[in-house]
């Protein structure tokens, strides 16, 4: 891997402001870093590594410039690892829920 | 002769190219003052409601099912007083073609840029409107750009945004996706200016019109199913569309004495523009982050008059925690069997709370639910918020503090709904407007308009402006 022909669907990056050139009253930590850009499209040129500098042809047909970031973009995202936290509640609530409602309970009491 | 892309000379030229982009001339409506003629805007530019309906009924949108939360509203009765407790429904939103009622604001918006002759559409939206436009451009046939603030400076995405983003890909969009920063909106206008595409913003007149059908059938669906009017209904509310449009649309169906309550998760603390803040929250919308800033000054858009006026509209305003949220999502799922969510189940939240302080006859409406999926899931957001250092555990809510711990509550009664002073809202609104424009002795028109704008009447309005205007001297 690591190399992609033309027409590869890509992802490349750019850096549209230097943190010099970024707008007034952000907050500090903002401010020192660059508005970096990704965005997805065909690749133009015959090949590519990852890293080159290269042009991509969008979806909407937009050619747009920038570095080489990903080749065959996966999505990776996922339902995350499994939270102890989230364990218990539909047990409780199942329990919760046999007792009836509070005046009903108080009724009988 | 090539246009200067710098940013300077960009947003210099913003509202030349939102002219262009929106094809509606708001000067027409300005007084040139504080005051804009917001009636004639909505008419003039936007559509009726029947004609929405039918746009909507055309693209597969609206006619979404209210559900009774027959579970959830007999647990709400376990804590309230003999007598309490409001049946709880839900406005199955997440039935819409993209997963959400933003379909209704899409749906309009495709609608006019097509019939306007545009070849395309743009959103900047990091929220559920971006798979909204992009599935109406699909329906529609129209090219879709959607530009999404996703990433901090180390390249870590939020996982619901990733994931609206390979919803939107999945559509046929084209996603340009930016680190944290204001500036995507100078993104956004180099976009419309390459492209010539529509700027299917949220708050054009037709994306809030889009809003009033949903408004419009609940109140029609609760008749039908109660033989009454909703006693309250609960908006999620974020830039404030969402709750003008519902109340417009319940306006319209002649629900007069509906109370219509905002809910917001609280991120009180963390900085909307903050790289080192952005992965430190789970919610990415319907936040306070946004909802104070939008309520309090709702001209901030990216149009240059907002249609979205949510103090017009809203009778009472409410937050609720991250961890309270997160576990209403879990009590849809366990006990009405929805997998609903989470950012879209605030309003539900919240109303579990307002329900137990609601006679039993009476009926609370959620308007709206949202799909979930990978990234965009309880398990999903806690998991990453933990691997960002956040501490996630059950306790009582009010230890929550935005962006170091999320709660979930030991016991459903804990979670409590606390209300945001709506004085101060509307006096902060007032003192924007003057702010803005720089005037202190406004006229007889901008204090109606401030009136109207903020639900309040010319005499609280000339109060709060006697008292800015002192503060201001000294």
């Amino acid at each position: 891997m690591g190399k992609a022909k033309k027409g590869d669907w890509v992802k490349i990056h750019t850096v549209i402001l230097k943190p010099g050139q970024r707008a007034p009253k952000l907050p500090e930590e903002t401010l020192h870093v660059p508005l970096e850009m990704w965005v997805k499209g065909a690749l133009v040129e015959e090949k590519a590594s990852l890293g080159d500098d290269v042009t991509v042809r969008t979806i909407t047909g937009r050619l747009v410039e920038g570095r080489l970031d990903d080749i065959l973009p996966a999505y990776r995202h996922s339902f995350g690892s499994f939270m102890p936290v989230l364990q218990d509640i539909g047990i409780e609530l199942r329990a919760l829920m046999e007792k009836g409602e509070r005046h009903d309970v108080e009724q009988k009491l | 002769m090539t246009l200067n892309k710098s940013y300077e000379a960009v947003m210099a030229r913003r509202s030349d190219v939102m002219r262009k982009a929106v094809g509606i001339d708001y000067d027409r409506f300005e007084s040139g003052s504080i005051a804009f003629d917001y009636d004639r805007m909505m008419q003039e530019t936007g559509y009726t409601l029947d004609e929405m309906r039918s746009i909507q009924l055309s693209c597969g949108v609206g006619r979404t099912p209210l559900l009774e939360l027959k579970n959830l509203t007999r647990l709400a009765r376990h804590f309230s007083d003999n007598g309490m407790g409001a049946r709880i429904l839900v406005k199955d939103e997440a039935a819409n073609p993209s997963g959400s009622f933003k379909a209704r604001r899409a749906a309009n918006a495709v609608f006019h840029a097509r019939k306007l002759g545009f070849k395309g559409v743009i959103a900047a939206t990091s929220g559920n409107y971006g798979a909204a436009v992009a599935s109406q451009a699909a329906m529609q046939g129209l090219n879709c750009i959607i530009v999404q603030e996703c990433y901090d400076s180390r390249g870590i995405g939020q996982p619901e945004i990733i994931e609206k983003a390979r919803k939107c890909e999945a559509f046929g969009a084209e996603v340009v996706q930016l680190t944290v920063g204001p500036e995507l909106f100078y993104i956004f206008l180099l976009l419309l200016e390459e492209t010539g595409y529509f700027n299917a913003s949220l708050y054009t007149p037709f994306g809030i019109g889009g809003v009033e059908t949903l408004g419009f059938e609940l109140v029609e669906q609760v008749r039908e199913k109660f033989g009454q009017d909703p006693n309250v209904v609960v908006c999620t509310h974020a830039g404030g569309g969402n709750l003008t449009g519902t109340a417009r649309g319940m306006l319209k169906a002649a629900c007069n004495n509906t109370q219509v309550v905002g809910a917001s998760v609280n991120l009180q603390g963390l900085h909307m523009a903050s790289d080192q803040h952005f992965n430190r929250k789970s919610f990415t919308t319907g936040h306070t982050g946004f909802g104070i800033p939008f309520a309090v000054w709702p001209d901030r858009s990216d149009v240059p008059r907002s249609a979205a006026r949510p103090l017009r509209y809203m009778d009472r305003y409410v937050t609720i925690r991250q961890g309270e949220v997160f576990y209403m999502t879990e009590a849809l799922a366990r006990l009405e069997g929805m997998e609903r969510g989470p950012a879209g189940n605030t309003s539900l939240a919240a109303a579990f709370s307002l329900a137990q302080a609601m006679p039993k006859d009476q009926i609370i409406v959620v308007q709206e639910t949202e799909y979930t999926g990978a990234g965009k899931h309880v398990q999903a957001q806690l998991s990453f918020a933990q691997d960002n250092g956040i501490e996630i555990l059950r306790g009582d809510p009010v230890m929550e503090i935005p962006g170091t711990n999320i709660v979930l509550p030991e016991h459903p009664s804990q979670i409590k709904a606390c209300d945001v002073d709506m004085d101060r809202l509307r006096r902060s609104y007032i003192r924007n407007a003057f702010e803005a424009n720089d005037l202190f002795h406004p006229i007889e028109s901008d204090v109606r308009f401030l009136a109207d704008d903020t639900k309040t009447d010319v005499s609280y309005v000339n109060k709060i402006i006697t008292e800015l205007a002192s503060a201001s001297v000294s």
